[in-house]
C-alpha cells in the first residue's frame, strides 16, 4: 500500500507540526529553570518555570506517528506513552488544550491534573501513561470493546522498544491473537530504553520477530521513512479493520533528544545525534516531495511557517489560561 | 412472586444473580478473568452465567493479571462495564501497578474526563491452610488508594445488593468475597446467623452506609467481611457475660460510614476493631484515627482495642494459621478485658 500525494502531503505537514512543537517545547522547557533565576545551589529546577516537571520529547520519531495515524478514521484510539507527542498531534488531539495541559492550566485536557506524561482527550480517543508498558494491554480492551460493539473501529499501541521487554507487552500480545481482536501494536526503537541500549536489554534485533511467538504477523519496518510505515501500518490496519486480527510492526526511529530534557546523555557515543539528524526523514521527505514537483521551495515555507502560527496560537492559549483553583486538588478522585 | 419472606440464598449465589440480572439489564456488562467460565470461577462467583450468556460475555482469560486488568481498563474506558475477577486478592500483587497506577487514576489525572465503570472481583481470607500466598484479606492496601471504591460484603442479602451498586457505579470498584462466606460445600464456616434475605427482585445497597448488625450498648465492636460473622458469634457469648455488644458493619471502606462509627462508639464508649488484614497500618489503624480525631465528640471509657494479624504472614499448619488469624473467642476475650481497662 502506498500513500497518495495527498496522504503523503498531510504527513509531511504533519510531521513538521510535530517537530516544530517539540522543538519549540524544548526551549520553553527551560524557561526558569537554571540560575540565577532558581534557589541558590541548584543545577536545575526541574519543578520550575511555565513548564513543570519531567519532558520527554518526540523529534525524531515522526514517521511512525504520521505512518499509523494516517490510516486512522473516527473511532480509532490511540494508546500512548511518556514520549507521546507525535502520536497525539498526529491523531487529532486538541493543540491547545494539550499544550495547557503541559502548562499545568486549567483549560488543559486534563484541567492540568495531568500533565505530559497523562493526556487523556476522549474526543480524539487518545490516552497515555507514564508507566512503560501499561497501556499495551489498555489498547487491547478497548479492541475488545470494539468487538464487542460490533464497531469497526482499531486500537493502535504505541510504545517504545524498552515496553517489549514488559510483561505487559506478551500478556496483550498473547490476548489480542488469541480473541484476534483489531489492534496494531506499534513498536518504536528509538535505540534507547531511558540510558540502556537495546543491544543491552533485548534478546531480539527486532521486536517484529516476536510476533511468531504470539501466532500473529510481525513486520519490521527497517528505515526512519514516513512511507515505509505508513505502507506497513496500512496493511496491519486495515486487516485488523477487517476482523484479521492484530499485529506487531517495530519501526526504527531517531530520539534526537535524551530521555528527558535536562539528561546529559553520557551513554551516548558522541555525534550519533549529528549523524542521524543527516539522514533526518523530515528533510528527506521535502527533498523527494519537490524532486517529484508537489512542493516546492515557497510551499516547503509556508508549511513551516504555518506549523509556527499554530504553535504560537496553541502556546499563546496554554500561557494565558489560568491555573486550576487550589480546591481542584482535592476533586475528581471519583467521578459521579 | 415468590415469597420474599423465606426466600434464602449462599452468597455466592447472591453475589451471581446481582451480576446476572444486571447483565440483562445492561448489555456493556460483560465478565472476564481467570475461570469465570464454564466452570464459573472456582468460588462459584459467575457460576452459571457463561451458560446464559455465552463465550462473548463472560470469557475466560489466560493467567496474565497484569493483561485482565489493563483490557479492563481500556473496554471500560470504551463504555463497557467489564467485571474483571482475579480469584485470589493475593494474586493483584501481580498486577497491582495496573490497578493502583493506572485505574485508580485514570478519572483523576485526566480531571474527569475519561470514567473507568468496572468492577475487579476477588476472594479473600483463610483459615484453610492454603498459606501465605493464597489467604491474605488486602482490603487495607486498595483503601489506601485514592480513587478506588471498596466493597467487602459479610452476607448474602448485602452480597447482592452491593453489587448491583458496584456494576452501576462510574468508578473502578473492588469488590471482596471472603471464601468462607461463599457457602461453597467444600469450606468451613462461621456458625453465625448472617442475613441469607436475597429477594428476587433486583436491590442497590448505596455504599458508605453502615450495617447495625447487633445492637448494644457496653461496647462497640466493629468488623469486616467474615469478622462480622465471628463478632456476632462473640456476641451471643459476651451476652451470656452481661456484656452487651453492638456490632458494626461498614460493608465498604471507601466511602467509610464514618458518621455510624462515632454514633456508636459515643453511644457505647468503648471500642473494638477486628480485621482479618494485617494490623499495620491497615483499616484498625485508620478506623482509630476515625476515633481520635473526635475526641471531641466522642468520649471513650477505655484505649481502642484493635485485632488482626499482627505483623506476619499467614501460616501453613492449621494450629498456628487459628493463631494469626483473629477467632470469635478471640473477640470475647479482647471485650472481657476491654470492659476491665479504663482511661487514666
Amino acid at each position: 500500500m502506498s500513500a497518495s500525494q495527498e496522504q503523503k502531503l498531510w504527513m509531511y505537514k504533519t510531521m513538521v507540526l510535530i517537530r516544530e512543537y517539540e522543538e519549540h517545547l524544548a526551549t520553553a522547557y527551560f524557561e526558569g529553570k537554571l540560575p540565577p533565576a532558581i534557589q541558590k545551589g541548584l543545577a536545575f529546577d526541574l519543578g520550575a518555570g511555565p513548564v513543570p516537571g519531567e519532558m520527554h520529547l518526540s523529534a525524531g520519531q515522526e514517521p511512525a506517528a504520521v505512518g499509523v495515524c494516517a490510516h486512522l478514521k473516527e473511532g480509532d484510539s490511540v494508546w500512548g506513552t511518556h514520549r507521546t507527542h507525535h502520536f497525539a498531534i498526529a491523531h487529532g488531539v486538541d493543540l491547545n488544550r494539550m499544550t495547557a495541559e503541559i502548562y499545568g492550566k486549567v483549560d488543559g485536557l486534563c484541567r492540568g491534573k495531568g500533565g505530559h506524561m497523562h493526556l487523556f482527550d476522549p474526543k480524539a480517543k487518545f490516552a497515555c501513561t507514564g508507566i512503560v508498558g501499561a497501556g499495551i494491554p489498555q489498547a487491547v480492551g478497548a479492541a475488545l470493546a470494539a468487538k464487542r460493539r460490533g464497531e469497526n473501529w482499531v486500537a493502535i499501541a504505541e510504545f517504545g522498544e524498552g515496553a517489549a521487554n514488559q510483561g505487559a507487552f506478551h500478556e496483550a500480545l498473547n490476548m489480542a491473537a488469541l480473541w484476534q481482536l483489531p489492534v496494531v501494536f506499534v513498536c518504536q526503537d528509538n535505540y534507547y530504553g531511558i540510558s540502556t541500549s537495546k543491544a543491552r536489554s533485548t534478546s531480539v534485533a527486532s521486536v517484529a520477530d516476536r510476533a511468531s511467538a504470539y501466532n500473529m504477523p510481525g513486520i519490521a519496518i527497517t528505515e526512519n521513512d514516513p512511507e515505509a510505515v505508513f505502507s506497513a501500518a496500512g496493511e496491519a490496519i486495515e486487516r485488523a479493520r477487517n476482523g484479521g486480527g492484530p499485529t506487531l510492526m517495530e519501526a526504527k526511529v531517531f530520539r534526537y533528544y535524551g530521555h528527558y530534557q535536562g539528561d546529559q546523555e553520557v551513554y551516548r557515543p558522541k555525534g550519533e545525534v549529528e549523524a542521524l539528524k543527516a539522514q533526518d526523514p523530515i528533510a528527506r521527505l521535502a527533498k523527494k516531495l519537490k524532486r517529484e514537483g508537489v512542493l516546492d521551495d515557497d510551499q516547503l515555507a509556508d508549511i513551516k511557517s504555518g506549523a509556527l502560527t499554530r504553535i504560537d496560537e496553541a502556546f499563546a492559549f496554554a500561557r494565558q489560561s489560568e491555573y486550576p483553583a487550589r480546591e481542584e486538588a482535592f476533586q475528581h478522585a471519583f467521578a459521579d | 412472586m415468590s415469597d420474599n419472606s423465606i426466600r434464602n440464598k449462599p452468597f455466592h449465589q447472591a453475589m451471581t444473580e446481582a451480576i446476572s440480572q444486571e447483565m440483562e439489564r445492561d448489555d456493556s456488562v460483560l465478565c472476564l478473568g481467570e475461570d469465570v467460565g464454564p466452570i464459573g470461577g472456582v468460588f462459584q462467583s459467575t457460576a452459571g452465567l457463561h451458560a446464559r450468556f455465552g463465550e462473548e460475555r463472560v470469557m475466560d482469560t489466560p493467567i496474565s493479571e497484569t493483561g485482565i486488568m489493563g483490557v479492563a481498563l481500556g473496554a471500560a474506558a470504551e463504555g463497557l462495564r467489564p467485571i474483571a475477577e482475579l480469584m485470589f486478592v493475593d494474586f493483584m500483587g501481580v498486577c497491582f501497578g495496573q490497578i493502583m497506577n493506572e485505574i485508580a487514576k485514570v478519572h483523576y489525572m485526566s480531571g474527569g474526563a475519561v470514567k473507568l465503570p468496572m468492577v475487579i472481583t476477588a476472594s479473600t481470607g483463610g483459615g484453610f491452610s492454603d498459606a501465605a500466598q493464597h489467604s491474605q484479606t488486602l482490603h487495607g492496601l486498595f483503601a489506601h488508594v485514592p480513587g478506588l471504591k471498596v466493597v467487602a460484603p459479610s452476607n448474602p442479602h448485602d452480597a447482592k445488593g452491593l453489587m448491583t451498586t458496584a456494576i452501576r457505579d462510574n468508578n473502578p470498584v473492588v469488590y471482596l468475597f471472603h471464601k468462607a462466606l461463599m457457602g461453597l460445600p467444600v469450606m468451613g464456616y462461621v456458625d453465625a446467623e448472617i442475613d441469607n434475605h436475597v429477594p428476587q427482585e433486583q436491590y442497590a445497597i448505596p455504599f458508605g452506609q453502615a450495617r447495625t448488625v447487633r445492637e448494644g450498648t457496653d461496647i462497640t465492636i466493629i468488623g469486616l467481611s467474615q469478622t462480622v460473622a465471628k463478632a456476632v458469634v462473640a456476641g451471643h457469648k459476651l451476652a451470656e457475660m452481661g456484656i452487651s455488644a453492638e456490632i458494626l458493619d461498614p460493608r465498604t471502606l471507601v466511602p467509610f460510614d464514618t458518621e455510624a462509627l462515632l454514633e456508636s462508639v459515643g453511644k457505647t464508649g468503648r471500642l473494638m476493631i477486628v480485621d482479618e488484614d494485617y494490623l499495620n497500618f491497615g483499616m484498625t489503624g485508620e478506623i482509630t484515627a476515625l476515633i481520635a480525631e473526635r475526641l471531641d465528640r466522642v468520649a471513650l471509657k477505655a484505649p481502642v482495642r484493635r485485632l488482626g494479624i499482627p505483623g506476619v504472614s499467614i501460616p501453613f499448619t492449621r494450629p498456628l494459621e487459628l493463631a494469626a488469624i483473629p477467632q470469635a473467642d478471640d473477640i470475647v476475650n479482647a471485650a472481657v478485658e476491654l470492659m476491665k481497662t479504663h482511661l487514666r
